[in-house]
C-alpha cells in the first residue's frame, strides 16, 4: 500500500511542479537555517568533557566583600594569590590545580629564526590527570616536580611540530623566556571549548589550543608575566606592575580547579570553604560572613554565560524562520489537497476508508519532507561549510557537519512536512464522498 | 468596495484565512526584530571615532627587552620618520578598536566616590598628532609633559592629561573641563586640553557609556609602548606600511611585528558584527520570499475553486476590475488582520529578548514600517492570480467545471 501511495504522491507532485517546487525549497530552507545556527549554539554550548565534568568544580570566594564586584552577592570567579596558595597547601581535593595565564616567547634553535609567541598556562603537575589531558608522548610532571619548581614543560602538539618537527621529543630541551626547559609531555591536538579550566581570561573561546604548561611554582619563580586578565576590587590599584604587585594583591588573576568525586567530598570541601572562610574573618582579613560557591563545570559555565548572545539570538532567528516555512508549507498542502476533492470523493466511494486516504496524503507530505530534507542537507552542508562568512570567526570554527547534524536535519524535514501535512491531509479525509461526486 | 461579501466568504474559508493571517503575522514579528536587530548593529558598525582612520597604520611589536625602550624607541621612530611619505609617526600603548582594554576608575573629588570608568591611552612624542586627535578647547601636551611623564602600575607619573568631549561632559556637565583635576589612588592630573570623541579600546566591552569616555596622558619612551603609529596620505598608506615592518625588522630582530593599516583594523574588530548583519539580511529574504509565495500558493488555490462564482459574477455584470478588486480587498484585509497581530508579537519578542538579552526598546516607527513593507508584499503577491481570476470568462458560469 505504502508503495502504491508513493507512486501517487509523486504522480501528484509532477502535476504541479512549481507548487511542488515551492514547498520543497519553503521546507528546505527553513529546515538549512535552522540545523545550521543549532549546529554552532549545539558547539558553543556543549560540555568540554562530559564524562567528567560533574565532578570537575570551581571555588569561589568571597574575598572582597559586599558591594565587589557589581554590588550582586556573587564572589569574584578567580582567586588572588594568596587564597590559591592557601587552598593548594591545604590540598583537600583529590585532584587540584592553581591556573595562570602565560604568553612567553620561545627561541627556537639555529640562526635566524624568528622566535615564537605562545599562549599557555602556568598550572601544577594534577592538573593533567584532573583534565584527562590527552599525551601523545610522555605524561605530566610529579609532585615532586611542582615542589621544587622543575624546569620542565607540557608543550602542545602543534609547538612540537614546530620545534622539533612532531617526533618523540620527550627529554629535549626547549627555550622559553629564556630559560631552558626540559620536555617531559607532548600533548595530542587537544583545544577543549568553552575553555572551562580558564573562563574569566578566554571568555570560553579560544581560536588555537595552549602551546605549553610551565609548572606554577617555577613560573612564579622566574616571575614570568601573567598573561591573563587582572580584576581589582574597588579603590585598589596596583603600586607595582608585574608579579610582584599581583603577588602582594588581593586582585583576583588565578583560576582554580579541583576534582571531587562524590556527593559527601563535595559537602566536605564546602564546609571546609566556609570554615578557611570563617578562618579569615577571625584573622580580620574577611569583615563578612562566608559567602562561597562552589559549581561543578556546567553549572560554572553557565553562571558566567559563555554562550555567545549571537549563537542564541541567529537560533532563534532561524527557528522564527522555519515557522514561517511551515506554516507556508501547511497553507499550501491543504490547497493542494483540497483542490483534489474530486479524486477523493471517487476514492472514498469506491471504498477507501477515512484512514487510508488520511495515509495516502501523508505520504505524499513526507515525500515533499523527504525531498525537502535532501535540499536542506545540502544547503546546511554548504551552510557551515560557509558559516564563517555569515558568524563570527571564532564561532563558526566549530560548527562541524557529522552524523547527527545530517540525521537531525532530515528527521527534522520529515518531522516538520509530516506536521504541516497532518491537518491538511485529515481535512481531506473528511471530504463528503456524496457531495462531490453530485457536484462534480 | 463592499466587505461583507468577503468577509462572508472567508467565513467558509476559515484555515487557509487564518494560516495566512498567522503567516503574514509571523513574518511581520520575526521582520520587525531582524530589522531592528540589523539597524542597531549597522549603527554599530559606523560608530564615528574622531582620528584620521583612512591615513594610520599600525605597527605592533612584541618580545622587545623593555629595559631598552629608552634608547630603541627614539631610534626606531627616527627610522620610520624617514620612509617617503610619512607626515608623522609616534609610540603608543594601544589603539582604539585594538580589543586590548586598558580601563581606569577616576574620580573628580580626591576622596570622590563615583567613579567613572575611561579608556586610557599612552601617546609618545607627537602622538596626538599621528592620530590626527581634533583639538576642541585647550591645547596639547608639550616636551616638558612628555618628558616628565612614566608609566607605573597601569599609571601615568606625569600630571596632565587629555580628555574626549564625551568625559568632559560627563565629568563636569555644563562646566569647562579646562584646568579641572582628575584623581585616582591619590594621584592626581590636570586638563590641559579637550578633543573630539575617541572610541575605547573595546567599545563593546565598555559597553554605551564608556564608549568614547577616553583619556590621553603623555608618556616618555616607555617599554609598554607596544605600537609604533604612522601617518600618511591615504594612497601612501600600504607603501608605508609594507617599507615601515621592513625598516623594523631590521632594527628589531628577535621581535616579532604586526602591521595593520587602521582601516584593515576597524574592519576586524567590526567582522563579527557585520556577519551577523548579512545572515540577519538573508534570513529575512528568505522569509519574505516564502511569504509571498506562501500568499501567491494559496490565493492561486482560491481562485482555482472559485471559478464558477467568479464567472457567475462575471455574467451578471461584474468588469475585470471588480474581480480584481476582490482579491485585492480580500488580501489587504488579511495582511491587516496579520499585521496587527504581527505588530503585538513583535513587540512580545521585543520585550522577551529586552530581559534575556543585550537588547533595547524597539522604537515604535519599526512597526508601521514593517507592517506597510508586509502590505506592500501582499499586494505585489496577490496581483498575478487576481489577474488570473480577471481574466476568466463569463461563459464559464454556464458550464460545467
Amino acid at each position: 500500500m505504502f508503495r502504491y501511495y508513493l507512486e501517487l504522491a509523486v504522480r501528484s507532485l509532477k502535476r504541479s511542479p512549481g507548487l511542488t517546487a515551492l514547498m520543497v525549497l519553503s521546507i528546505g530552507f527553513g529546515v538549512a537555517a535552522a540545523m545550521t545556527t543549532w549546529s554552532v549554539f549545539r558547539a558553543v554550548s556543549g560540555d568540554p568533557i562530559p564524562w567528567k565534568s560533574s565532578r570537575l568544580f570551581v571555588p569561589q570566594l568571597d574575598i572582597w566583600g559586599p558591594g565587589n564586584p557589581a554590588g550582586d552577592h556573587e564572589p569574584p570567579d578567580a582567586l588572588d594569590y594568596a587564597d590559591a596558595m592557601a587552598l593548594m597547601r591545604d590540598h583537600r581535593a583529590v585532584w587540584q590545580s592553581a591556573i595562570y595565564a602565560i604568553a612567553p616567547m620561545a627561541t627556537p634553535t639555529g640562526v635566524g629564526r624568528m622566535p615564537i609567541p605562545l599562549g599557555g598556562y602556568a598550572v601544577y603537575g594534577e592538573f593533567f590527570p584532573m583534565l584527562d589531558v590527552p599525551f601523545e608522548y610522555g605524561s605530566g610532571w610529579s609532585a615532586e616536580d611542582d615542589a621544587r619548581a622543575a624546569p620542565v614543560a607540557v608543550i602542545g602538539d602543534e609547538l612540537n611540530r614546530r620545534l622539533f618537527g612532531g617526533i618523540d621529543s620527550v627529554g629535549k630541551t626547549v627555550r622559553i623566556a629564556d630559560q631552558d626547559y626540559r620536555v617531559v609531555g607532548v600533548l595530542r591536538p587537544w583545544n577543549p571549548q568553552p575553555v572551562f579550566f580558564d573562563v574569566p581570561d578566554t571568555g570560553g573561546f579560544t581560536m588555537g589550543g595552549p602551546d605549553v604548561f610551565l609548572p606554577f611554582q617555577h613560573a612564579l619563580a622566574t616571575g614570568m608575566a601573567n598573561a591573563g586578565s587582572v580584576n581589582c576590587p574597588k579603590g585598589v590599584a596596583l603600586d607595582e606592575s608585574g608579579l610582584a604587585g599581583l603577588r602582594r594583591s588581593n586582585c583576583t588573576w588565578i583560576t582554580y580547579m579541583a576534582e571531587l568525586d562524590d556527593a559527601a567530598t563535595v559537602r566536605g570541601y564546602r564546609q571546609y570553604l566556609d570554615d578557611y572562610a570563617r578562618e579569615q574573618q577571625q584573622l580580620g582579613r574577611f569583615h563578612w560572613a562566608p559567602n562561597n560557591r562552589l559549581r561543578d563545570v556546567p553549572v560554572f559555565l553557565d553562571h558566567e554565560h559563555v554562550v555567545p548572545g549571537d549563537a542564541r539570538l541567529s537560533m532563534l532567528v532561524a527557528l522564527g524562520l522555519l515557522l514561517v516555512c511551515l506554516m507556508n508549507t501547511v497553507g499550501l498542502l491543504l490547497a493542494r489537497f483540497l483542490r483534489r476533492s474530486g479524486e477523493i470523493g471517487v476514492r472514498r466511494a469506491l471504498g477507501a476508508s477515512r484512514g487510508a486516504i488520511c495515509a495516502q496524503f501523508l505520504v505524499e507530505a513526507g515525500a515533499i519532507g523527504v525531498t525537502g530534507g535532501a535540499l536542506g542537507l545540502l544547503l546546511t552542508g554548504l551552510g557551515v561549510l560557509g558559516v564563517d562568512r555569515v558568524l563570527p570567526v571564532w564561532m563558526a570554527g566549530l560548527a562541524r557537519i557529522d552524523a547527527v547534524l545530517l540525521l537531525l536535519t532530515v528527521l527534522v524535514a520529515l518531522a516538520a512536512s509530516l506536521l504541516a501535512g497532518a491537518y491538511p491531509a485529515i481535512r481531506a479525509s473528511r471530504v463528503q464522498p456524496a457531495w462531490q461526486l453530485k457536484t462534480n | 468596495m463592499e466587505i461583507r461579501p468577503i468577509l462572508a466568504s472567508l467565513r467558509k474559508h476559515r484555515i487557509p484565512a487564518t494560516l495566512i493571517v498567522l503567516e503574514i503575522a509571523l513574518a511581520c514579528a520575526v521582520l520587525c526584530n531582524a530589522v531592528f536587530m540589523i539597524g542597531q548593529r549597522m549603527a554599530d558598525i559606523h560608530w564615528p571615532n574622531a582620528i584620521d582612520e583612512q591615513g594610520i597604520s599600525v605597527i605592533t611589536v612584541n618580545g622587545t627587552d623593555p629595559g631598552h625602550a629608552a634608547s630603541d624607541i627614539p631610534r626606531d621612530l627616527i627610522a620610520l620618520r624617514g620612509i617617503a611619505g610619512v607626515t608623522a609617526v609616534a609610540a603608543g600603548t594601544s589603539m582604539p578598536l585594538d580589543q586590548n582594554p586598558a580601563l581606569s576608575g577616576f574620580t573628580t573629588t580626591p576622596d570622590g566616590k563615583t567613579t567613572v570608568n575611561s579608556s586610557v591611552y599612552f601617546l609618545g612624542r607627537g602622538g596626538p598628532q599621528a592620530l590626527g586627535l581634533h583639538l576642541l578647547e585647550g591645547r596639547i601636551f608639550n616636551d616638558d609633559e612628555y618628558a616628565d611623564s612614566g608609566f607605573k602600575g597601569f599609571n601615568s607619573t606625569g600630571h596632565v592629561l587629555l580628555v574626549t568631549q564625551s568625559d568632559a561632559q560627563r565629568l563636569w556637565p555644563n562646566q569647562n573641563a579646562l584646568g579641572k583635576v582628575l584623581y585616582t589612588n591619590g594621584r592626581s592630573w590636570t586638563v590641559v586640553g579637550v578633543v573630539a570623541d575617541v572610541l575605547a579600546q573595546d567599545p563593546k566591552f565598555s559597553g554605551p557609556g564608556g564608549r568614547y569616555s577616553t583619556v590621553f596622558f603623555p608618556l616618555q619612551p616607555d617599554g609598554a609602548m607596544g605600537d609604533y603609529v604612522l601617518r600618511s596620505a591615504p594612497q601612501d598608506r600600504a607603501r608605508v606600511l609594507r617599507e615601515a615592518m621592513d625598516a623594523l625588522s631590521k632594527l628589531e630582530p628577535g621581535a616579532v611585528l604586526q602591521g595593520a593599516t587602521y582601516a584593515g583594523m576597524r574592519g576586524d574588530y567590526f567582522a563579527d558584527t557585520r556577519s551577523m548583519v548579512w545572515m540577519l539580511m538573508l534570513v529575512c529574504v528568505v522569509m519574505l520570499a516564502v511569504t509571498a509565495f506562501g500568499i501567491v500558493g494559496l490565493t492561486s488555490f482560491w481562485v482555482g475553486q472559485r471559478r464558477r462564482q467568479i464567472g457567475i459574477r462575471r455574467a451578471v455584470g461584474a468588469t475585470r476590475g471588480h474581480i480584481m478588486q476582490y482579491f485585492q480587498t480580500e488580501n489587504f484585509l488579511l495582511s491587516t488582520a496579520g499585521v496587527v497581530l504581527g505588530m503585538l508579537l513583535a513587540f512580545g519578542i521585543n520585550l522577551y529578548l529586552m530581559s534575556r538579552y543585550e537588547m533595547s526598546r524597539m522604537p515604535w516607527y519599526y512597526l508601521p514600517v514593517s507592517a506597510v513593507a508586509l502590505w506592500l508584499l501582499g499586494q505585489l503577491a496577490v496581483l498575478g492570480p487576481a489577474r488570473r481570476a480577471a481574466a476568466v470568462p463569463p461563459v464559464v458560469a454556464t458550464r460545467g467545471v
